[in-house]
């Protein structure tokens, strides 16, 4: 299983990759933005994508976008993990095609039970 | 402020009385009044709209004072006060940032020391338990011994390590005490701003009323709305509890996510 982490702020990639870790999910690499992270997902082979929405350069929901209409990457789940906290924006993320959703500030366990809630639908 | 109240009020009344004076002299055909009254008139106006503009400029310029630029200085964008608080929220984000990192790290260090004495110590147990129920034999027993008394001086060493790293945590929250500061003084010089460009913009309003000049507010707003990007995001919402546009944390989400059908 491996992961992708994209968050403008290391302190946050670094809080989420020890999260992961703990969970048992080790192998995890990380982007500061969409526009980093995007050829990363191209290139390589990723499971699963963690990403914020507030960024400079490509937004997470235009990764988003981006990774649903690609038809290498169109199947891969996508957890968002971020501040953005309107409803019009979760409603948006969610027609975007987000798998998951995540306001900060978060706690592991709600970390934990969302992947948990995604990979079980993935594989189910 | 009085003042041009005062400068306002009299242009007015000019205003009104000359314009009946300029309907009789119309109505009597004295067109050479006429014109003289309008060049009164505007007369009138124009002192007032330079009073004003004069007035305004002198209040842009103490803005300016108390900003503490001079624009006749190269270096005119170090000294403001602006750039100031800009460098102090950059020590803010650093501070902060280090001390996240250094939290985490000093974590990172004391989770495998946590993780190898939890090992022993239930590897130990097993033995231990088979001791209790005498299957150990004499020269086994002599090992065990041996695995227990280091276990205990690991046990310590550990205890001392990770007693030490916590500290360090607890010491690393030192950040708030300083950002704290920063940041309320970057409070106060926002709010300073906000009252003299207030001030700016009443003096200008005074020019506007002179020039007969109208600003279409609800265009305005409707033009600055729609530079507001929504796929960029507008970070963390403050008052996210007295919004109704806004959820007030991960259940909200979940409900309005399930609403959705997900």
């Amino acid at each position: 299983m491996k992961i992708l982490i994209v968050d403008d702020f290391s302190t946050m990639r670094r809080i989420i990759k020890n999260l992961l870790r703990d969970l048992g999910f080790t192998n995890t690499d990380e982007a500061d933005d969409g526009t980093t992270a995007l050829p990363m997902l191209e290139n390589g082979h990723y499971d699963f994508l963690v990403t914020d929405w507030n960024m400079p350069g490509m937004s997470g929901i235009d990764l988003l976008r981006k990774v649903r209409a690609s038809e290498k990457l169109k199947t891969m789940p996508v957890l968002m993990v971020t501040a953005e906290a309107k409803r019009d924006q979760i409603i948006e993320a969610a027609q975007a095609g987000v798998n998951g959703y995540v306001v900060k500030p978060f706690t592991a366990q709600v970390l934990k039970e969302k992947i948990e809630k995604i990979f079980e639908r993935v594989n189910g | 402020m009085d003042s041009s109240q005062t400068s306002l009020g009299e242009f007015e009344s000019t205003l009104k009385k000359h314009a009946q004076e300029l309907v009789e002299s119309l109505e009597r055909g004295r067109f050479g009044e006429a014109v003289q009254l309008i060049h009164q008139l505007n007369q009138t106006r124009d002192r007032g709209l330079y009073q004003e503009v004069g007035k305004l400029t002198r209040e842009l310029h103490s803005a300016i004072v108390s900003f503490q630029i001079d624009p006749h200085m190269p270096q005119a964008e170090e000294v403001s006060q602006i750039t100031d608080a800009t460098e102090r929220l950059s020590y803010v984000v650093k501070l902060t940032e280090g001390a996240a990192n250094r939290t985490m790290d000093l974590v990172e260090e004391s989770t495998p020391v946590l993780n190898d004495l939890a090992g022993e110590a239930k590897a130990l147990s097993v033995d231990w338990q088979r001791f209790m129920r005498r299957e150990v034999a004499a020269p086994e027993f002599r090992d065990l011994v041996k695995r227990v008394d280091s276990f205990l001086t690991h046990s310590a060493e550990g205890n001392r390590k990770v007693s030490g790293h916590l500290n360090d945590i607890l010491l690393a929250q030192d950040y708030q005490d300083l950002t704290g500061q920063v940041i309320k003084r970057v409070t106060a010089l926002v709010t300073e701003v906000e009252s003299n460009l207030l001030k700016l913009v009443l003096m200008a309003s005074q020019v506007d009323r002179f020039a007969g000049i109208e600003h279409d507010h609800q265009q305005l707003r409707a033009e600055k709305d729609q530079e507001k990007h929504p796929t960029r995001g507008e970070g963390p919402q403050i008052h996210a509890d007295k919004r109704e546009d806004v959820v007030s944390g991960q259940d909200d989400v979940d409900d309005l996510l399930s609403s959705l059908g997900f």
